[in-house]
């Protein structure tokens, strides 16, 4: 139960203070998941990523339900999930309920465009931190980079990046095994 | 009762909507037609809200879709529970589907073949993450409006954003013990000092 709760409070806390989607949550995860938790390793992490971005929903709460499943199973999953959920529905509600033209107030604005700021120097550690263990050599080096512009300069869906590479990725190492075997043969 | 169809209909957001946030979008925009529930005026207020509070934006966008649903059936007190009720809708096929998906992974870990087919998609999943950060960078470095009336590329450019982020990113490197929350909140408070 105690394990039960923590994932509830540490997915609020990340959910709280997850500005700009899915992908701003990582160097958060980064910290609380893996660095002081050991919930979950790097490699585990950039897989949860991989497979939350082409199942259907919403990425962060996909992830959250990877890392509970992990832990916990079910109950696991349900708790992290709802604490993911959970800070975003109370903010919302209130606003909904009683702040009009919250997207309008100055200061609003103002902090938003500073946490921007913040949230890309963020991203870019994580991603700095995580290439170590995902780039592994040339043809990891070249797949980071061909996907990287490519969803950036095209309308492309995440999801067919996902599906193709994870089929070129096993055509790579497949073919790499026959050649080791050959190898042997000889 | 209109609160069963609110859960159903997002329930079948969560279901069709692959890729993140935004990829709800186009749904609610046609939920929005078929229902009457909410306008499209209501949409393009409920993104800009989305975006400047924290949490995942489909979350947030639910949530407030569905405040404005159900207030407009049974007021305050409708706009509560509605907002309750379309993000757990939202999020309860990706439950069930990740939990399956997970269950067998952890089941499937040592095969090679699945080693295979991460070995690859680890690497995209960084590309897609490096990707979404560069989309940020450029809401924040450089603005649009600006660059379309005066056509000068540098002085679209915000300096200031542009600092702040770099001396963030040299702070991350330097004290690695400091919570990332912390720099959110300094990030805000120096957009607020200095008007960013």
């Amino acid at each position: 139960m105690k394990l039960l709760l923590d994932l509830f409070y540490i997915f609020a806390r990340i959910g709280g203070f997850t500005f700009g989607g899915g992908y701003a949550m990582l160097p958060m995860l980064q910290k609380e998941i893996v660095d002081k938790r050991k919930w979950a390793t790097q490699d585990e992490l950039m897989d949860y990523y991989a497979i939350g971005q082409c199942t259907p929903g919403i990425i962060a709460v996909n992830v959250a339900t990877f890392i509970g499943t992990k832990l916990k199973g079910f109950w696991g999953a349900l708790f992290a999930t709802l604490g993911v959920i959970t800070p975003s529905i109370i903010i919302i509600m209130i606003i909904a309920a009683f702040v009009s033209g919250f997207q309008d107030i100055e200061a609003v604005t103002h902090a938003f465009n500073g946490i921007r700021a913040a949230v890309v120097a963020l991203i870019l550690s994580s991603v700095i931190k995580l290439s170590k263990k995902s780039i592994v050599d040339k043809i990891t080096a070249v797949i980071f980079v061909l996907v990287a512009l490519l969803s950036f300069f095209t309308d492309i869906s995440p999801v067919l990046f996902i599906i193709a590479v994870a089929f070129i990725s096993l055509g790579i190492n497949m073919i790499k095994a026959k050649k080791m075997k050959g190898g042997e043969e000889k | 009762m209109i609160f069963f169809e609110l859960f159903f209909r997002f329930f079948f957001v969560g279901l069709f909507s692959v890729g993140g946030g935004l990829a709800t979008l186009p749904f609610l925009t046609e939920m929005a037609e078929v229902t009457g529930w909410f306008t499209q005026t209501d949409i393009s207020n409920m993104i800009a809200i989305s975006e400047s509070t924290p949490g995942p934006i489909g979350i947030n966008m639910a949530t407030y879709v569905g405040f404005q649903t159900g207030e407009g059936f049974a007021g305050t007190a409708g706009g509560f529970l509605g907002a309750l009720i379309a993000p757990l809708g939202l999020t309860a096929p990706a439950l069930i589907i990740v939990l399956a998906i997970s269950k067998m992974l952890l089941r499937f870990r040592s095969s090679k073949y699945v080693e295979w087919v991460f070995y690859g998609l680890r690497a995209a999943s960084l590309g897609l993450i490096a990707s979404a950060c560069l989309g940020v960078a450029r809401i924040a470095f450089f603005s649009a409006d600006a660059f379309s009336q005066s056509a000068d590329f540098f002085a679209a450019v915000d300096y200031k954003s542009i600092i702040l982020s770099v001396l963030i990113f040299l702070g991350v490197k330097k004290f690695k013990k400091i919570h990332p929350i912390v720099f959110i909140l300094i990030a805000a408070a120096v957009g607020i000092l200095f008007k960013f």
